[in-house]
């Protein structure tokens, strides 16, 4: 057999294929030739073909038949075959494949050869991609090449040790004694390594934090060497010597400091003085001195260094550089908690960055800015960002829609400047705005009951304006149903009353109900407008027309809400006024969030309404709900006719909580309350709280129930619950039992803790009795 | 640390691919995809940082080549953009006035001195003398065997 093509060649030949096909055939050649030559198992060219299919495999073409054979590279005796082997295994061999454990012995003898740079192959291949098994038969190995006086080596197996804690975090403590002297060491590499390990090891357990912290004097002096330190040619980067390992420090500097007074004093000066003396005309002494501004804020320090770091920010943001400018406003996010009024200063300048031309840049304003509002600047926040709003991309506009609403929620100065604001965003971005504002406006403008006339008639004259913003177009036909009344009889005190007639309203209407612009949840809106204008306007034969039209609509939504209005009018006429008169003023109880996902049995669909709770609850309201389920219409109808969807929600205190689910440091707790209306239904709401020393992140809780049951769960809280306890993820289950049988429910949880996935399955069977009967 | 590391072309090819945690393989083509589409969207002279779900992504452009590492939250991006920047001189320095051709040719070159300069997701080694003297010891143990074998390497 002829010698299998040489790599460089291989690369040659495929790049001068001209399409995709021609290129995949010569692949599949190639691929049939390394196979053969596998299988005859050929010593000498073993390596030429794994680095054949090195290539290969980069181009996106599968691989995994090469895995074996790089085994057999690494454990050849020759360097080349080595090199090529290891790297293969970091290629194609990672932890998830069934041979990578394989490896395990021939990195074994190999941490122990006599050239070191075999030694240094096998360090970088575990601390690169290592598996938790793997770091557990190694870590004796690396943890005594952590002692040896080479450098090279040293270096490496401090980074493989903090590899090897990542994985497996219990063997924290078997590193402890050979980091005895490593901060002694002159050599960089050794340095920056284990300020790297030393970092690692206090960020994940507090005694070790406790334990570093005398090193904190040994590790200012490092730093005012470098700083200090003529010109180093080994180690400098525009001037500055070894901007990495001083980086490095000040992080390390900062967990040491962190809650701890004499630590941070003693770190004081040298922060002082790196922050006034680093050179900032490159990116290498910002990046020195971003880092100093973190940990300037993260210690105890004295206030003083506190506004000389928040100045320094402060300069960042004049600056030319995007970059610094980006970094800036993110460290500035961070600190708006704590250092309000210091940031505060600099709101101008963080408002001109709205109009940056970078689209990052304008993201992180945005969020600052809103963060920033506060009762005293709110008239002028709102008019820039308005502007804002109104010129942003499409991308923006929904989380500016949101903030908007919420900072006026907050600080509105008088409830005319607030409706005039939600007028404002909803026809400049009427489109982006979340679903579930239009319930809260609607709630909103029910409850400021001096400005109902007013507020019609701004929406009246928006509309004329534009049929096109479907969230504008619902608010606006669901006030002129309610309020119709004022806007024909003129009574605006805050502006000049218009002049229109009811049939002027009426055509707006019955425009919407069809025109093309909108949405079939709209003509549902508008058609219970127009039903309701029956008992406000004069004019009722046309709206009975209108209605018996809708009778027959092809949309079955509007056609029952249609027949329902129209058995109203015939048979019902007597209760007519009862039913569409005003709604009364709400309290507003639940947080505004995202539209909600609700997941019935594993499908999710989009739902319209949200949950409240009651008004005070009126005896006409009652009576009323009482007659309309008496006279069988639909849930949906009871709805269009409140506007929102109302449960009458009592928490029975009698089901006492339990918990789920309690298994490595996540505890799920459930929380009952009883719907009224409907008792069979039991609303669960779950409470996730983690009590390891590190973030869960990605979390999702799924639940499934017996047939006979059915199931819907409400979007989450969060997906990150917080390490130590610091916080919980909620979320609601509700869970219909008509037969009332024993409540049962298997739960299944993921999360991402230290990097890696976890999934867990459970069974939950301890439901108290009272949850289900 | 450092999660992962990239080199793509401007039309989207990918010339070298280093991961520092465990993805699937599925994983690993989703953020390919995304890394690349995100980078060469952007505009010319923008900001070199995008945030991407969890986490911060750092690119720079040098000649016809994209270098992409994605950082977590508590790393510094502008150390990190001197980071991608000492590897190019690295590289520089290896291959005397590096280009595409040579990182594509010389792939495996291009992997050993990532090898010598980060590990782990960290910064292995700060001086750039350091790393030249290993990737020149390195092959010339690499030549010793071969002469001795009187075999081409690949």
């Amino acid at each position: 057999m002829p010698a299998p093509i040489r790599l460089r060649e291989l690369i040659r030949t495929i790049r001068t294929a001209r399409t995709q096909a021609e290129e995949r055939e010569m692949i599949q050649k190639e691929c049939a030739a390394i196979r053969s030559s596998f299988r005859e198992e050929d010593n000498t060219y073993r390596c030429r073909n794994v680095a054949k299919l090195l290539y290969m495999h980069m181009l996106g073409y599968p691989a995994h038949f090469g895995q074996l054979e790089c085994l057999k590279l690494i454990a050849s005796q020759k360097f080349t075959d080595k090199r090529i082997g290891y790297l293969g295994a970091m290629l194609l061999l990672d932890e998830r494949q069934d041979v990578h454990l394989l490896m395990t012995n021939c990195i074994k003898n190999d941490l122990n050869h006599s050239t070191q740079y075999v030694q240094g192959l096998a360090l970088c291949t575990l601390g690169c991609m290592g598996s938790s098994e793997m770091c557990r038969d190694l870590a004796g190995e690396v943890e005594k090449l952590l002692k040896t006086s080479n450098s090279y080596l040293r270096k490496k197996a401090a980074l493989c040790a903090v590899h090897v804690i990542r994985k497996v975090p219990e063997l924290m403590e078997m590193f402890l004694p050979a980091t005895k002297n490593l901060l002694s060491e002159k050599n960089h590499g050794v340095l920056h390594t284990s300020v790297v390990l030393l970092t690692e090891m206090c960020e994940r357990s507090p005694d070790m934090l406790a334990h570093f912290r005398k090193l904190v004097p040994q590790l200012v002096r490092i730093l005012k060497n470098l700083i200090m330190s003529g010109y180093s040619p080994e180690h400098d980067v525009s001037g500055i010597s070894d901007p990495f390992l001083q980086v490095r420090i000040l992080r390390l500097l900062r967990i040491l400091g962190k809650s701890d007074d004499d630590s941070s004093e003693a770190m004081n000066d040298i922060l002082a003085q790196v922050a006034t003396n680093t050179e900032t005309s490159k990116n290498v002494g910002n990046a020195i001195l971003y880092e100093t501004v973190l940990t300037i804020m993260d210690i105890k320090s004295e206030s003083g260094l506190r506004v000389l770091a928040i100045n320094i920010l402060g300069r960042f943001l004049l600056n030319n550089d995007k970059n610094i400018r980006y970094v800036a406003l993110t460290s500035l996010l961070k600190t708006v908690q704590t250092d309000h009024n210091a940031v505060q200063r600099h709101r101008s300048t963080i408002v001109d960055c709205l109009k940056d031309l970078d689209v990052s840049i304008k993201r992180r304003a945005m969020e600052l800015s809103f963060a920033l509002v506060n009762g005293n600047n709110i008239r002028g926040m709102m008019k820039e960002l308005l502007y804002f709003l109104d010129s942003c991309d499409p991308e923006f506009k929904a989380d500016c829609a949101s903030g908007v609403f919420l900072a006026a929620e907050k600080y509105a100065p008088s409830k005319r400047w607030h409706i005039d604001t939600i007028m404002r965003v909803l026809t400049t971005a009427g489109s982006y705005v979340r679903d579930d504002s239009v319930p809260n406006l609607i709630q909103l403008i029910t409850n400021s009951v001096e400005m109902h006339a007013y507020t019609v008639q701004r929406l009246y004259k928006a509309l004329l304006d534009d049929i096109s913003q479907q969230p504008l177009v619902q608010v606006a036909s669901w006030c002129i149903g309610e309020y119709g009344d004022l806007l024909v009889s003129g009574q605006c005190e805050e502006e000049e009353p218009i002049q229109v007639t009811e049939d002027e309203v009426l055509d707006v209407l019955e425009g919407l109900l069809v025109s093309n612009l909108s949405t079939p949840v709209t003509r549902g809106y508008s058609l219970t407008a127009i039903m309701k204008l029956s008992t406000r306007f004069s004019s009722v034969n046309r709206i009975k027309k209108v209605v018996s039209i809708y009778g027959s609509s092809i949309d079955v939504e509007l056609q029952q809400r249609a027949v329902e209005y129209n058995a109203l009018f015939k048979k019902y006429d007597h209760m007519r006024p009862a039913l569409l008169e005003r709604m009364p003023i709400m309290e507003k109880t639940s947080s505004n969030g995202p539209t909600e996902i609700v997941q019935t049995n594993g499908e999710t669909e989009p739902s319209i309404v949200e949950p409240k709770h009651p008004p005070p609850v009126t005896q006409p309201a009652n009576q009323v709900r009482a007659l309309l389920i008496a006279l069988g219409l639909s849930l949906l109808n009871i709805v269009c006719m409140y506007g929102l969807f109302l449960i009458n929600h009592e928490s029975l205190s009698t089901i006492p909580p339990m918990i789920a689910y309690n298994k490595n440091g996540l505890k799920i707790d459930f929380t009952f309350e009883r719907a009224n209306p409907n008792p069979n239904i039991a609303v669960i709401t779950i409470h996730a709280s983690n009590s390891t020393d590190a973030d869960m992140t990605e979390f999702v809780f799924q639940a499934a129930v017996p047939k006979t049951f059915q199931l819907q769960l409400l979007s989450p809280s969060s997906n990150v619950v917080p390490a130590l306890n610091q916080g919980t993820v909620t979320q609601v289950i509700r869970v219909l039992n008509p037969q009332k049988q024993q409540l049962r429910m298997r739960i299944k949880l993921t999360y991402t803790l230290k990097g890696s996935p976890v999934q867990d399955l459970s069974e939950v069977n301890n439901f108290p009795p009272q949850s289900w009967q | 640390m450092i999660r992962f590391l990239l080199l793509f072309s401007r039309q989207g090819k990918l010339r070298l691919q280093k991961w520092f945690t465990a993805y699937t393989d599925r994983e690993k083509k989703k953020v390919i995809r995304d890394m690349i589409m995100l980078v060469l969207a952007r505009q010319p002279r923008s900001c070199n940082f995008i945030q991407w779900r969890d986490l911060k992504i750092v690119y720079k452009r040098y000649a016809s080549l994209y270098f992409c590492a994605g950082l977590e939250a508590s790393d510094n991006e502008l150390l990190s953009l001197e980071v991608l920047h000492r590897y190019v001189e690295l590289l520089d320095r290896y291959f005397g006035n590096v280009c595409e051709l040579d990182i594509i040719f010389n792939f495996e070159k291009a992997y050993f001195i990532l090898d010598e300069f980060l590990m782990g997701g960290e910064v292995l080694e700060t001086s750039k003398t350091a790393v030249a003297a290993s990737m020149q010891e390195t092959d010339t143990l690499q030549e010793t065997m071969e002469e001795y074998m009187s075999k081409p390497a690949y």
